[in-house]
């Protein structure tokens, strides 16, 4: 990873006051943490995914997260004067930000589709919220980045309708997967700290807890036609704690040690 | 940053840099030059930190994780460098303007045809939907390279780079790429 990407536009913002700023860095951070373990996780598939073609489709929706993780810790770094490999790859396990959803280890292929549906249809939504963003920078890199991920969109719709309607094992494998990362899904949408800074201001169009609704209006009557799990009223509505970002597992430390393993067999080396 | 827009070429300075770089090959796809890609957003003469003038080089990658894009900013700055036109050369990489598959030019999309790509579906993309039927429509049907044929299945909206996809033809049987519709 090297440096140098940024929006020209960064030049002409405003200067932005310190509690804005901390606000939008928490912002920033968060999104950029999915991308990039979502990305490592299911790069995990490279050179073992059901057939050739999916082998192949993995591996660049993975490298497109890489891609976009990178962008957003560059916009992250310049907002911050921080560096974004070090915001990559020199943090301990326990001060990355992703969504509980990102904790579990890819499992099996059902797990998998089923993880990435959720989390490609959540995405959409927070992009789409972004891409109204008074901060030009992010805005303009999310206009971007939703071009991309209309593909990855596509492409996992297709693959919950595949293991929907295969039946048998696979759509067992489906729905329990769905059942038991419903909970986790939801903690995408998790308030941050500065969040009515950030919604007063235009950074964050909406609340979080506006797109959390809205992503369920969407994703819900698609999964109720397939009858497949979806979270009961109850469990819709339930406010998100804190803990949504911040709770690390032994699953994602492994994987912390597996993406930091270059990073650290050489420290400050440029590549 | 202000540009300079590929029709100011009456600028004989402007000219040689746009002539310049036209030279510069994709790495991943030697036919197509950065200019016909429309990977290059502008450029702008500025002041230098030290006095001097600055030119700056906007360069839009065609997709955010595109390994390519650090080459393409070492070539730039190495070509533009190389015909001492200023004191200073500096290629950022931008994103304020978002790279689309419009910006491959006429004789771009040619070149891409006769290196057996089928060139990208002019579009005009709209907002991503999570609505599936907007979805399964989203892939336009690509032309064969190599007979022209709209009788043509997609195999994988993913290939070889992030900017590619795999199709066949079903009229002379040829599997071929297609730069992708983004």
């Amino acid at each position: 990873m090297s440096t140098g990407v940024r929006s020209s536009n960064a030049d002409a913002a405003r200067p932005l006051a310190h509690a804005t700023r901390d606000a939008l860095a928490e912002l920033l951070l968060s999104i950029a943490d999915d991308e990039f373990v979502i990305g490592f996780w299911d790069s995990e598939w490279t050179g073992i995914a059901p057939i050739l073609e999916e082998d192949v489709a993995t591996s660049s929706i993975s490298q497109d997260e890489i891609g976009h993780a990178r962008a957003l810790y560059e916009l992250l770094a310049e907002l911050t004067g921080d560096d974004a490999d070090r915001i990559a790859f020199g943090r301990e396990p326990d001060a990355y930000r992703h969504a509980a959803l990102l904790n579990h280890p890819r499992t099996d292929w059902a797990f998998s589709v089923a993880r990435r549906y959720l989390y490609e249809t959540a995405d959409a939504v927070r992009l789409e919220a972004l891409s109204r963003s008074s901060y030009e920078p992010l805005a303009g890199l999310v206009a971007k980045m939703r071009r991309e991920e209309r593909y990855h969109l596509m492409h996992l719709d297709a693959w919950l309708r595949r293991l929907a309607d295969a039946g048998g094992d696979a759509r067992a494998r489906l729905a329990e997967a769905l059942t038991r990362l419903w909970p986790d899904a939801m903690t995408i949408f998790t308030p941050l700290g500065g969040e009515a800074t950030l919604v007063a201001e235009g950074l964050l169009p909406e609340p979080m807890e506006t797109l959390r609704e809205r992503w369920l209006t969407q994703v819900v009557p698609i999964l109720e036609t397939l009858s497949l799990p979806v979270p009961s009223g109850d469990e819709r509505g339930a406010p998100l704690t804190d803990g949504g970002r911040t709770q690390r597992t032994d699953d994602f430390r492994w994987l912390h040690g597996e993406f930091t393993m270059v990073a650290r067999s050489e420290e400050g080396a440029a590549w | 940053m202000v540009t300079a827009a590929r029709s100011d070429i009456s600028d004989p300075r402007e000219a040689m840099i746009w002539a310049a770089l036209d030279e510069i090959a994709d790495p991943e796809i030697p036919t197509i030059s950065v200019v016909e890609l429309g990977v290059i957003g502008g450029f702008a003469f500025e002041p230098g930190l030290n006095g001097g003038e600055r030119l700056t080089v906007e360069l839009l990658p065609t997709f955010i994780g595109c390994p390519a894009v650090e080459i393409m900013r070492e070539q730039v700055g190495e070509r533009l460098r190389s015909l001492e036109v200023a004191d200073d050369v500096e290629v950022e990489i931008s994103f304020a303007e978002p790279w689309t598959s419009d910006r491959i030019s006429p004789a771009g999309r040619e070149k891409l045809c006769a290196s057996g790509f089928a060139p990208p579906t002019p579009i005009a993309l709209e907002a991503p939907s999570v609505n599936p039927d907007d979805l399964l429509t989203m892939l336009e049907i690509a032309v064969c390279p190599y007979c022209g044929s709209r009788n043509t299945t997609l195999d994988n909206p993913f290939g070889p780079t992030l900017c590619r996809a795999i199709y066949h033809c079903d009229a002379c049987h040829q599997p071929f790429e297609q730069f992708k519709t983004v």
